[in-house]
């Protein structure tokens, strides 16, 4: 099915100019989505506004700790979203080879469900049996009085 | 319409690699390092599957995908108890040289 509306869509390409053909397979394409890929689309830009706050964090926090804290979240979480939205985006028909991608996808959100946290958890052992340890108050204010 | 989600996904996912990039290069320590390669990783997992989802081959970057993802949780988990290790060497033998001086 999409291949021949594709086929069709870069034959209209090919006849006329370039902008009014963009608008036209614009609203063709909206009309055509169905209510879960608009659910996918919600999913993923979910997804993205969460490692969005993951990269914000990893830049502006002060200790490895909180770093962690922000990365491990946020990074577990927005790679669930994006992968499960990306899953209902592509269901294109609902055959059984695209019910085995959809399920291998759901495969690796249950895999990074498990392995995330694990990993996390055990970089956050081996950084604190290395004596390294978190920020506190007197830090914190050291660090004040070294920007005034 | 799909094609122009997997590009804005793509898109956003390399912008926000940035500032991982910026802890990898500056990070304080070596932790900081392999937390930003693990999410750098896992992030790479995600965009497999758009560039699946570009190119109308899911059914086949889904594959590389579970790869990618079983081989960065080993990596990282594998570092860590390294640096673990070492540390704990390290400590031991703090201890024996104050027990002998």
């Amino acid at each position: 099915m999409l291949k021949k509306k594709r086929k069709e869509q870069e034959r209209k390409m090919k006849d006329s100019s370039f902008i009014p053909v963009l608008a036209e397979t614009m609203t063709s394409s909206l009309n055509d989505l169905n209510i879960i890929q608009i659910f996918g689309f919600l999913l993923g830009v979910l997804g993205l506004i969460f490692f969005l706050g993951a990269a914000v964090g990893m830049l502006r926090f002060p200790d490895f700790y909180t770093r962690m804290h922000a990365a491990g979240k946020g990074d577990s979480m927005s790679t669930m979203l994006m992968l499960s939205g990306l899953g209902l985006v592509t269901m294109e028909d609902y055959s059984l080879g695209s019910w085995l991608v959809f399920v291998k996808i759901m495969g690796i959100v249950l895999f990074i469900y498990l392995t995330s946290p694990t990993s996390t958890h055990v970089l956050m052992k081996a950084a604190f049996e290395d004596n390294h340890m978190p920020l506190d108050e007197k830090d914190l204010k050291k660090a004040k009085g070294k920007k005034k | 319409m799909i094609d122009w989600f997997a590009m804005l996904v793509g898109g956003s996912l390399f912008l926000f690699m940035v500032p991982l990039l910026y802890r990898i290069w500056v990070g304080p320590t070596a932790y900081d390092r392999i937390l930003a390669v693990n999410v750098i990783g896992t992030k790479t997992a995600v965009l497999l599957v758009v560039i699946g989802a570009l190119f109308d081959r899911v059914h086949m970057f889904v594959d590389f995908a579970i790869a990618y993802a079983l081989l960065n949780f080993l990596a990282s988990v594998v570092v860590s108890r390294y640096l673990n290790r070492t540390a704990a060497e390290r400590n031991v033998e703090e201890k024996t040289k104050g027990a002998r001086a």
